[in-house]
This record gives C-alpha cells, structure tokens and sequence, in this order.
C-alpha cells in the first residue's frame, strides 16, 4: 500500500473507506450518543483528535519498541493501554487548562478509552503496513470520518424525533441501525473509487 | 522460558512507566488544593478539591444515596448545586427534568469539586452519619430475639430520626467472617431519646450478624452504626391509623406508638401484633399499657400456633385473619405494615381489596 499518498489515504478514510459504515467499528458509542447533534458533534471531535494521536502513538511505539524488541504478538494489550493512558492524560490536561472546552468535549473522554475504532484504526495501519504520514493521515481521516456518520445520524434523528411517529418497536437503537444501514449502502458505493485493501 | 520472562518485565516495564507517568500528572494536574463546600447555609466544610462531590462528601461523613458507584447511571445522587458547579454535563442530561434542571439539580458523582461550592441537600442526608456505641444492655425478648440497648458514644449530638427508619449495623470482623459486614435493624426506641437506641436482633440460623449479636457480644463492647435511613416512618395524617407487625417487625411499630404517646396524638388507632406462640410475644405489659396512654387506641395481639395447655384467652390465627374479620372499609385508613414478606405481601393484597388507597399504605419487609 506504499503507493497511495497520504491525502489519497485521508480522503478515502473518509468517504471510501469509512471506520463506522464500512467496517462497523465503534457502534456502541454511536449508538448512545447520537441521539443529539451537539452531543455527537462533541463525541465526534474527541474522537478525531485521540485518533489521529493514538495512530500517531501506536506507530512509534510499534516501530520503534515492539518490532525491535521482537513482542509483535502483544500488540492489541500495548495499544489499549498507550490508548487508554493517552485518553487520562489528555483528559486531566483539558480539564485543568481549557475548563469551557472540557465541558463541552472532555466528558466523552473516558467513553472514547473503550471505543473500539480506536484500536481499529491502530490495527489497521499495522496490517496495511502505513508509514508514519500515512498512518497520520489514516488516523485524522478515520475519526473525521466517523464523526461524519454520528453527526449525520444525529441530526437525522433529531429530525425523526421532532416530526415522525415511529412505532414503538423501532425506537432508538432500531431506527437507528436501520438508518446506519441505508447510509452504509450510500458509502459503500464509493468504495470502487480508492482500493485500499 | 527465559524470553517470555523477558517480554513480561518489557511489558510490565512499559505500564508501569505509564501509570507512573499518570500518577506525576494527577499529582500536579488534579491538585485543585482546599476548597469549601457550604451546605444549605449552615454547614461549612474543607475539603482537598479534585474528585467528585459525591466522594467528597462520603468522606465528611455525608452519605448521599448512589447505587451505581458515582459511574452516572442511577441518579439517586442528586444534590442541589448553587453556585460553582460548572455548566450541566451532558453526562447529566438525560437524568434531568426541565424543572430538575431550572432548580439547579445535578448528579453529584458528576460534579467535580474544582473551587468553594455552595450546595443543598435534604435536611435526612446531612442527619445520616456513623455512630460508634456502646453495648449497656442485652434482653432476651423471646427466646429468638434479643433486645439492645446501645448507648451513642460519638458523635456527642447523637442520632435524629424519624420512628420507622432503621441503621446499618456492622459486625466487625470475627472468626470465620473475615469482612466487616452491614445489616439493616429497625430503631424500635422513642425519637425523642437521641443519646441511646435500642434495636431488636432475631437470631438467623447461619446469618452471620445475627449470631455474632447472639453468642458473641456482651455489655460493654462497642459496635458501629450508620443511619438513619428509610422512607417508612410516620406521616401525620388525620386518617385512623393501622399498624400490623409480626416478630421483630414490631420495632419501628414500638418507636411509632412511643412518638404517638408523647406528642399526645389522638389519632384512632388499631395495632395487630402477630406470633406464633406464647413465647414469641414480647413487650405485652408495655403495648396494654398505651391503651391508657393513647387517646384511642386497642391493641390485639393473635397467636399461630397456641401451645397445648396454654391458657390462651386472645385471637388465635394469622394477623391477615384479623384484617379479613376486623376491618370493614379501608377507605380511611393509613396503614404500616412490618415483618415477613409473605405477611406483607398477602396483608397489602387483602387492605387494597378493602379499599385502603395504595399511597396510604407504607410497609418494611424484614428479609
């Protein structure tokens, strides 16, 4: 995958390739906190952000730790934890410093430490076999991309909320699934555009 | 064998820097030093800033209700917030009504303390405290419950609660129960009496509090309790008033008739007080006693299971029988009831037949 650059790389994370429609990583959280806009565009940048770093992250630590030392094998124990002390640190950071964007932002902090496309994203630019600017940019694009679906669902939902009756059995994470599932669809026919695996 | 060893110290080596990396950032990050949290006007409190109010609080002794563990999940921890709080999270949110939200309500395993607060809680919270007492007096009631008198060493104010709620007490570590554990008794002493409780122990087979009540503790030896909780306690109404107890469910019954008897309350009063035999009841003098002191008042005690040659002149049978035989129409009654939950459970079943409203009916299962 040397050959693609990283702004291919960034865009396809976005659109082609999307963590969330095309891979249905990170469900869980999309699931509960897409219900609102601001909240899911809250959730969404602090998934950008710890993205991007924890690709970053992982990468050095990857290449520059685990190749050498030869613990390739211990990968996924490795990055969950950079991850998760990466996530306490930023928290605790943003919270004593940046109080008005810890309110906003540093709440979903701790949900992002369990969010699984996270670790995703890390394990995927391992196996694709990224450098460090590819990785870098599959990261930022990766979370850029996910924040794009929950902001999208949120705001469908919103809508859906304020103006259609949905029966009962539909409600919440139902509809919800369904409308990932049309947007999946959507998405999926982009996918020809940029092979990337 | 020894490349494995090596990959584990590698890895230990790597989180351990980590954590300890985290631990020099809380150190000098999360220090937000002494702030003061003032409650409902009156109470003013220091405490080390930095973790959230609902531990804070626990750790001055101010017990707010959380099940969840301050994760955010069950909002029982709600406190009224004044000033200092911060912005609602949207942590919060779903757990808030709008009038919740107007009238400064948050979760308070949510709220982290970052500077002075100023907050409100229940007048109930802020008198739930631990208390340290001293055995003065053990009674065999009936050969199945013992009786406590305890008198309250600390705090020097001693206990306010309403006649009806109970305290947790813990049995300190002994033999072969290696924890410190809780169990819930019902105050069954006057209100009124803020330095002494007493409290009413029936012996379990195999329960561990129980039997550390029964065969190990004496005069003299001291014990922990945390309290008062409960929503079953007296309400003034001007209803008659139903009170129905089996076994030691007559305690919070007992400190209800005391407050009643000493605030000279003249509501008409019915009291069922069911055992099985003879032996099992208790306090018979004391209980015929109110019906002088009380306005109106009768007390019937029945008995299960009269023993051969028992000269038993009472009711005989169950206390449901007496609600099925004694009460005509609910309609305007208030009823407490306490003891067994099988009891509880058919008596509540028989007075909403009768016509008792739902929300005058309050009762205690004693598990």
């Amino acid at each position: 995958m040397e050959n693609l650059t990283a702004g291919t790389l960034f865009f396809a994370a976005i659109f082609t390739n999307n963590i969330l429609l095309t891979n249905f990583l990170g469900l869980c959280p999309f699931l509960a906190i897409s219900r609102d806009k601001k909240s899911a565009l809250g959730l969404g940048a602090a998934v950008v952000f710890v993205m991007t770093c924890t690709t970053v992250l992982n990468h050095l630590v990857y290449y520059r730790i685990l190749m050498p030392l030869d613990l390739v094998y211990l990968r996924y124990i490795v990055f969950i934890v950079v991850i998760a002390a990466f996530v306490q640190l930023v928290e605790m950071i943003i919270e004593r410093f940046f109080a008005p964007l810890y309110y906003v932002l540093g709440v979903f902090l701790p949900l992002i430490t369990v969010n699984c496309a996270i670790l995703g994203a890390s394990l995927f630019m391992i196996i694709r076999g990224y450098g460090l600017g590819q990785a870098a940019a599959y990261g930022a694009g990766s979370g850029i991309g996910w924040m794009l679906a929950i902001v999208t669902v949120g705001a469908i939902r919103d809508k859906i909320q304020k103006t259609a009756r949905l029966p009962r059995g539909l409600e919440g994470p139902a509809i919800t699934l369904i409308i990932t599932g049309l947007m999946s669809l959507g998405f999926m026919a982009f996918s020809g555009m940029i092979q990337i695996q | 064998m020894v490349q494995w060893l090596a990959d584990i110290l590698i890895i230990g080596g790597l989180t351990a820097f980590l954590a300890l990396l985290l631990e020099i950032a809380h150190r000098f990050l999360a220090d937000y030093g002494e702030c003061r949290i003032l409650i409902n006007g009156q109470k003013e409190l220091t405490v080390t800033g930095g973790s959230p109010l609902l531990f804070t609080l626990g750790q001055n002794n101010i017990f707010i209700p959380s099940a969840c563990g301050g994760r955010g999940t069950c909002a029982y921890c709600k406190v009224k917030v004044l000033e200092g709080g911060g912005p609602v999270l949207p942590t919060e949110q779903p757990y808030l009504t709008q009038e919740e939200r107007e009238t400064f309500v948050r979760l308070s395993c949510q709220v982290k303390v970052r500077g002075d607060l100023k907050i409100e809680i229940p007048e109930e919270l802020f008198l739930i405290k631990e208390f340290r007492v001293r055995v003065e007096d053990m009674t065999d009631l009936t050969p199945r419950i013992k009786g406590l008198n305890l008198k309250i060493m600390e705090p020097q104010e001693g206990i306010t609660f309403k006649p009806g709620q109970y305290v947790q007490l813990e049995v300190p570590r002994h033999g072969k129960v290696k924890e410190p554990e809780f169990r819930a008794y019902s105050i069954c002493s006057t209100c009124q009496e803020h330095g002494y409780l007493e409290l009413m122990i029936t012996r379990v087979e195999d329960g561990t509090v129980s039997s550390y009540v029964h065969q190990i503790l004496k005069p003299g030896d001291e014990l922990t309790l945390r309290g008062p909780f409960g929503d079953f306690y007296y309400r003034d109404s001007d209803k008659d008033l139903l009170l129905v107890a089996t076994g030691s469910g007559l305690a919070p019954i007992r400190s209800i008739l005391h407050y009643l008897a000493e605030q000279g309350i003249s509501r008409k009063t019915l009291f069922f007080f069911g055992a099985k035999t003879r032996d099992d009841l208790m306090y018979l003098d004391e209980l015929k006693g109110f019906e002088q002191t009380l306005a109106d008042f009768s007390f019937v005690p029945t008995l299960s299971r009269v023993e051969e040659g028992d000269a038993w002149d009472g009711e005989r049978g169950r206390v449901t029988d007496l609600i099925k035989s004694r009460i005509d129409s609910g309609r305007n009654l208030e009823v407490y009831i306490c003891g067994a939950p099988p009891m509880v459970e058919s008596s509540l079943a028989l007075l909403l037949e009768k016509g008792v409203p739902e929300e005058s009916i309050f009762f205690d299962k004693f598990a």
